[in-house]
């Protein structure tokens, strides 16, 4: 598998690290069923998926990659900051 | 059919013609007391216990493919006692002494080998936690056993022990600990569900779920519908789909593992032994294949196979680990799809909607607790209140935060479990 990474180029996976599904981050003060869905819940879909990808051994940036979970093509790259996932709920 | 060795001999000597099919192939009927949503090791076990210790047998159990064609037939097979926390230690316990009866409960041979574990450990920090790990193995009634470098050469003399990065200073050894076979399990539940008249429906899968005003009627399939009392999931790394076929968002994410296994080959390991550094466990199949693996794949997947730089990590830990066989051919791998939760405890619980009942979260050890897993869900099915070796599998431990059960102390990140 290999990522395209928007400032690297396409990558061997084993340059990335993951973290998971990338889901909107709730704010600091919002209630606990808000954080416990973030934390904990997951849609968890056979098909597309949005998450987030470290590029540990590259530049550093953390990416969010739209990958296919039964066949683990890759439709979309862009850089986490772009995808303004700190936005809260 | 009961057997025996003298059924055995006797069919020996007149040709093998005696032997018939183990389990019915029914049509489904239009309605059930319980329905058991896949047909895997937890789901047929759950069958056999609500009808051998609850006399409930008005059951169909589900399954989309074949019996036991899922995770249950594709596990590494070992089966042991030694967790840490308590909700899974007093569970697992529970699920091991089960293991003990099976077969003669069954009159199945699973080919049941209690021939031992050996968890090694190769710093001072493993070996504290090691040691932590024993004591409360052996607080829960179960075995456990120290053994220094000399021991461990004494038993299992191939391992690398001088290995520079890895040296191995010792293990922890539970005698009780060993392998099944895993399909002889799947298959050993369904014949004994079977025969006290549960209906086992293969090529049956359930397409939705039927709830009206908070209460579940019955279940959509590809045979057509089946209504029911009470509906059970058992759908291990698909479990979040089906929940969502109930309209349940489950706090799992599905991941895969993989399996290898090599060409057969003398007798050489006896036990099962897992190595604390890059983690691996390997044992060896009355066939004489090693059988081993590793970590997952580390991100989320449906695909039932593997990576190759999985492959390639789990091939240098094992040669690091037994360089002596590095000639021996590996024969086959593949994967298998796991319900990873955030603390990497299982559920065993209610769910928000009555009569519907969770099973999953397994994660990559849900073999060693098949029977427990059964026994624990028959009984929360049967009367609505959770076996006492089970009562910390809730679902609400993720909402509240009380009672998490993280045995790798991970975090909660399902794919660190
Ligand atoms: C490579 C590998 C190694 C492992 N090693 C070990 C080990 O050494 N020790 C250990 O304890 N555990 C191990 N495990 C974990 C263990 O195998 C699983 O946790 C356990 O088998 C899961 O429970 P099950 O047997 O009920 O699952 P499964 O056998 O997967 O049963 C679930 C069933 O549900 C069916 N299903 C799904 N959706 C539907 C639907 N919509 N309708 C009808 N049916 C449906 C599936 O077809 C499947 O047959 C391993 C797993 C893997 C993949
Ligand atoms: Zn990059």
């Amino acid at each position: 598998m290999r990522i395209h990474c928007p400032l690297c180029g396409a990558r061997d996976r084993r340059e990335f690290s993951y973290k998971g599904a990338a889901l909107v981050r709730p704010l600091a003060a919002a209630e606990s069923e808000a954080w416990h869905a973030y934390v904990n819940l997951r849609e968890n879909p056979a098909g597309p998926l949005a998450e987030l990808w470290y590029h540990e051994m590259g530049c550093g940036s953390w990416l969010q990659v739209t990958r296919d979970t039964v066949n683990h093509t890759v439709s979309e790259v862009v850089l986490a900051r772009d995808a303004a996932l700190g936005a809260g709920v | 059919m009961r057997f025996s060795g003298w059924r055995v001999l006797k069919e020996g000597l007149t040709g093998n013609r005696g032997w018939g099919p183990q389990w019915r192939d029914p049509e489904p009927k239009r309605e059930y007391d319980v329905v058991i949503i896949g047909g895997g090791g937890h789901g047929l076990a759950t069958a056999y216990y609500l009808a051998a210790e609850h006399g409930i047998i008005n059951i169909a159990v589900l399954e989309k493919g074949y019996l036991g064609g899922g995770n249950v037939g594709r596990n590494t097979t070992i089966v042991r006692a030694n967790y840490y926390l308590p909700g899974n230690s007093e569970f697992y316990s529970h699920s091991l002494r089960l293991w003990e009866g099976l077969e003669q409960e069954l009159n199945y041979n699973a080919m049941m080998s209690q021939r031992g574990m050996i968890n090694l450990f190769h710093n001072d920090g493993q070996r504290d936690a090691i040691v932590r790990r024993g004591n409360a193995i052996i607080n829960q009634g179960d075995d456990a056993e120290l053994l220094d470098q000399d021991a461990v050469r004494r038993l299992v003399p191939y391992l690398n022990f001088d290995n520079n990065r890895f040296p191995i200073m010792g293990g922890l050894l539970q005698r009780r600990a060993g392998t099944a076979r895993h399909d002889a399990v799947a298959w050993g539940f369904a014949r004994g569900a079977d025969m006290r008249g549960v209906d086992l429906i293969q090529n049956c899968e359930v397409t939705g779920i039927d709830v009206e005003g908070g209460r579940v009627t019955g279940v959509q399939t590809a045979r057509g519908p089946i209504r029911a009392k009470k509906v059970a999931l058992a759908a291990a790394g698909r479990s979040s789909q089906v929940a969502a076929l109930a309209g349940l968002t489950l706090p799992i994410e599905s991941h895969v593992l993989q399996a290898f296994v090599t060409e057969g080959i003398k007798p050489l390991v006896d036990h099962v032994v897992t190595f604390a550094e890059g983690h691996l466990y390997i044992s060896q199949s009355d066939k004489g294949g090693l059988v081993f693996g590793s970590y997952l794949d580390f991100y989320s997947s449906y695909a039932a196979r593997g990576n190759l730089p999985m492959v390639e990590h789990t091939m240098e830990t094992c040669l690091a680990m037994v360089p002596a066989i590095s000639k021996a051919r590996l024969l086959r791998s593949w994967g298998g799809i796991m319900d990873m939760t955030p603390d990497g405890s299982p559920i065993i619980d209610h769910s928000p909607i009555a009569g519907l009942y969770l099973n999953c979260g397994w994660c990559y050890g849900g073999f060693k607790a098949t029977p427990g897993s059964g026994n624990a869900y028959a009984h929360l099915i049967a009367t609505d209140r959770p076996h006492g070796a089970a009562a910390k599998f809730r679902l609400d431990r993720f909402s509240t935060g009380h009672g998490l059960m993280d045995e790798e102390g991970t975090g909660a990140q399902h794919n660190l479990h």
